[in-house]
């Protein structure tokens, strides 16, 4: 009897146990094993740091960004101005500070662009295969004949240099890579047997890919785009560096550089310290993103 | 082989059509119209819009003008510019050795650095040498391309003074260029070479090798550094076209006249067959420099092929 009930709680024991285990999905075992990873923490921690930065700029900059004063004009870093001033007198620390606002923008809202149609087109043409997928796989080897920052240039040369054509331009060169991912990923998928079973019951195609493939794309998905919010951040700062992005007096990381060049053998902390935000904020998203990549898929290692 | 090489072919040869039709409509995608672009919107009388139209054509079906614009760049005719009235394919076979000169000497440095860097890494893996080499080129990979060179010019033009800040002929005027354009790939090789060196490592054969008693250094050199490598060539041919649009960014900074400044100042004014015989240009080139990297890697790689 003893034995019995002994056998009986430990068959519940593990059963408790087995469900403990099933109720933790993918993403919470991701995030558990994110936490844990060092690097990925500290990355997060940066991070938010300059997203409170950039939220909070009209608050905590200690001077207005744009408004000029020549009295003010390209003073050393000190007291008054931490990292000095531009030759119209503005205080760089402010003109970092706001900047980052334009930097994070340029990198979430172009990712969302090529995520968003990337992900759109891949869906389609994994799931239907088709003239709709030669036509994407057409698309995808035309953008990519493009070597780099070119199809960008292309974009912006049509649609003229300012920051919407910016982000329009990085969303739209940064599509094909999301393209090739989510169709080779519903390629694999589509013959699945879960998709057939939903397929049999009498699922719509809408409500197949949405319900049941696009969940299980997400991961590549995600982690892609934590890999394309900093290359968008640079190639952000790179077109307002050429003078086709984000134009001034805006305060711009990219544009500040430009700016600084100028004056290289005059005033040394124009071309520095906004170089250097630039670099930190891209440092923080890439070690939060090789955390994500591995916390969402431990195998694949790039 | 020659079957693959005709497969290959075919499919470069429309990418590069592909690719010329999205360049031709550039200038119709362009709000307003092509006519008024050429003479500028100053002076756009209705008369002068109708003899520009009438002279380049602009009146005809979109397609007669596409076949016209291919069929003129094969014979080499890629328009003139709006800024100086010269034939376009002029320009840019002015400017076309400056620019391949700066990512050959960036390929050089990549390369050497590279390679370097990830095989260190990889051969004394875990030590400090291991994570020096790999925050360099985490570095690498962080740092924009256009801050690294303003950092090279502050230190070794303006407080050193050994280095030319602005483009001089000869190799002077190009080692800056081609160290800040080339350590983004520098970067990228070191890691890819440090994780190919790393699963060679592992393999059986490996083991195999220093059971029947081979040297260490043998090993390595023979058995795991060859094998290794062969990926890595790959990604050394793809890294070339990053270089060409990095061209675009270091030519800017150090002010040499190559053509990815060339592109970048015909947008600024709107010299817009120029900016399309560029990007053309540039585009083909990348095309062609993709298709010998396949066709090299299948010649030392057989399974290629076949796969």
């Amino acid at each position: 009897m003893a034995e019995a009930l002994t056998r009986e709680a430990a068959h519940a024991a593990a059963l408790e146990q087995l469900k403990g285990r099933a109720a933790r999905s993918l993403w919470r075992d991701a995030f558990s094993r994110l936490r844990r990873n060092r690097g990925a923490v500290a990355g997060a921690v940066i991070f938010l740091l300059i997203v409170v930065m950039a939220i909070t700029a009209p608050v905590i900059a200690p001077h207005d960004p744009i408004k000029l004063n020549a009295r003010n004009s390209l003073r050393e870093p000190g007291r008054e101005f931490w990292l000095g001033t531009d030759q119209f007198g503005r205080d760089i620390l402010s003109r970092i500070i706001y900047g980052a606002r334009i930097s994070l923008m340029m990198g979430f809202v172009s990712v969302a662009i090529s995520v968003t149609a990337g992900s759109l087109i891949g869906l389609l043409a994994g799931y239907y295969r088709g003239p709709i997928d030669m036509i994407a796989g057409r698309l995808v080897d035309v953008m990519l004949a493009f070597p780099g920052i070119l199809l960008a240039l292309v974009i912006i040369a049509v649609l003229g240099p300012n920051l919407r054509s910016a982000m329009i331009a990085i969303g739209i060169s940064a599509m094909p890579i999301f393209i090739r991912v989510v169709r080779g990923s519903v390629l694999s998928l589509r013959n699945s047997e879960y998709v057939e079973a939903a397929r049999v019951i009498g699922g719509r195609d809408a409500r197949i890919i949405l319900r049941h493939v696009l969940p299980n794309v997400l991961a590549p998905i995600i982690v892609l785009a934590s890999l394309g919010v900093p290359a968008a951040i640079i190639s952000g700062a790179a077109l307002s560096f050429l003078g086709l992005g984000v134009q001034p007096p805006t305060a711009d990381w990219g544009e500040m550089l430009s700016n600084g060049r100028s004056f290289l053998n005059r005033a040394w902390w124009l071309s520095t310290f906004p170089g250097l935000a630039i670099m930190v904020l891209v440092i923080s998203i890439n070690l939060l993103g090789d955390g994500l990549r591995d916390a969402l898929d431990p195998r694949m290692r790039l | 082989m020659t079957r693959f090489l005709q497969q290959r072919l075919a499919l470069a040869i429309p990418t590069i059509l592909l690719t010329s039709v999205v360049v031709f409509l550039m200038l119709h995608l362009i709000p307003g119209d092509p006519a008024s672009i050429y003479v500028g919107e100053n002076q756009a009388t209705p008369e002068r819009l109708e003899a520009i139209r009438e002279q380049m054509g602009l009146n005809r079906p979109l397609y007669v003008q596409y076949a016209d614009y291919v069929w003129s760049a094969v014979r080499g005719d890629l328009g003139r510019s709006l800024q100086n009235d010269q034939p376009v394919t002029k320009i840019i076979r002015e400017r076309l050795p400056n620019t391949f000169k700066l990512a050959a000497a960036a390929m050089v440095i990549a390369v050497i650095l590279g390679v370097a860097l990830g095989l260190l890494a990889a051969l004394k893996h875990n030590t400090w040498l291991d994570t020096l080499s790999m925050s360099v080129a985490l570095l690498g990979v962080s740092m924009p391309i256009f801050w690294l060179a303003l950092l090279l010019i502050l230190f070794f033009s303006v407080r050193l003074q050994w280095l030319p800040a602005t483009s001089q002929p000869g190799l002077k005027g190009l080692i800056l260029p081609a160290v800040s354009l080339a350590m983004l790939s520098a970067a990228t090789l070191a890691r890819l070479v440090r994780s190919s060196v790393l699963e060679v490592l592992r393999q059986d054969y490996l083991t195999t090798a220093r059971a029947k008693g081979l040297p260490g250094r043998t090993v390595i050199l023979r058995h795991a550094v060859r094998n290794a490598l062969i990926p890595v060539i790959t990604v050394i041919g793809l890294q070339f076209g990053s270089l060409l649009s990095g061209a675009v960014i270091t030519e800017t900074i150090f002010a040499r006249p190559g053509l990815g400044k060339l592109v970048v100042d015909s947008i600024q004014n709107k010299d817009f067959p120029t900016v399309q015989g560029a990007i053309l240009i540039l585009a083909t080139i990348y095309i062609v420099m993709n298709l010998l990297v396949v066709l090299s890697y299948a010649l030392i790689d057989p399974r290629i092929r076949l796969g």
